[in-house]
């Protein structure tokens, strides 16, 4: 067995959301996410770490190339989610409610089928410099 | 003469947007800044005040009492709210940071008790952009 390290590679990236679920009426869901609810939406600063945990490669003795890492995050989810509102302006969120915690799920399932299998993948997502997720946990 | 700075936050959704020009002008000027359909930041107010410290209190003014005055009259009014939408005090203004924080000096200044200043207003837009207004032309 070798060594495994984790690296991290920091991206951010700004956008509107609301937390809304339409099955419920708008008394509902104000009760339940409160002022995250409000119609007009509001936005967020996101922070995002990405984890990748594995063995160095013994040729470079990197686990992955961060410059590599950060053009793939870059690509997958900076230019996806950037300056976006999260609920109208993407796919991924047209019919799930984008909490902190499914958007970090999200990135992960994005991200995933790009880190080679034998790597272990986690996000840290900071919605606020006080509120952040991690998937998987 | 000393001075006393209180930091408060706020979640908003805005959008860069004149009305005045067409679609094709507004991206071409604002970028991804004009999405239509907003995006969003954590914001951060550092309200610096100035003044003698008082001789009973040792206070040029009660930080938790400015804190106050800051969430009922500022950010209570823009938290997790739409700037160029909800914001009464933001109508018909552009939606930048500078219009911001020119717009909360206005609206901030006439409730501090004399003899306190207002001294400057830092706002904070992402970790590599902010502003500073002290007041005046």
């Amino acid at each position: 067995m070798g060594k495994k390290v984790a690296i991290f590679r920091k991206e951010h990236f700004n956008a509107a959301h609301r937390l809304f679920n339409p099955g419920w009426d708008d008394k509902t869901n104000s009760d339940v996410f409160g002022k995250c609810a409000l119609p007009n939406y509001h936005g967020h600063n996101y922070e995002l770490i990405v984890k990748i945990v594995g063995e160095p490669n013994e040729k470079t003795g990197y686990v992955m190339d961060m410059k590599e890492l950060s053009d793939l995050v870059k690509q997958e989810i900076v230019e996806r989610f950037d300056h976006k509102n999260l609920n109208l302006d993407t796919k991924e969120f047209k019919n799930l409610n984008p909490t902190a915690e499914n958007i970090a799920i999200v990135i992960y399932d994005l991200l995933r089928p790009h880190i080679p299998g034998e790597k272990d993948l986690q996000i840290r997502l900071y919605e606020t410099p006080r509120n952040f997720v991690e998937y998987p946990v | 003469m000393v001075y006393l700075t209180r930091i408060e936050h706020f979640n908003a959704a805005h959008k860069l947007f004149n009305p005045k020009w067409s679609k094709e002008k507004n991206d071409e000027v604002f970028g991804k800044c004009a999405n239509e359909n907003w995006h969003g930041h954590n914001f951060e107010l550092y309200v610096t005040i100035k003044g003698e410290p008082d001789p009973d209190t040792g206070f040029i003014f009660d930080a938790k009492k400015l804190g106050a005055l800051v969430t009922e009259k500022i950010t209570e009014k823009l938290d997790h709210k739409n700037l160029n939408m909800d914001v009464e005090f933001m109508r018909g203004k552009l939606c930048s940071i500078e219009n911001l924080v020119t717009a909360i000096w206005q609206e901030l200044e006439p409730h501090l008790p004399p003899p306190v200043q207002l001294h400057c207003l830092k706002l904070v837009e992402t970790d590599k952009i902010y502003v500073e207004y002290y007041g005046g032309k």
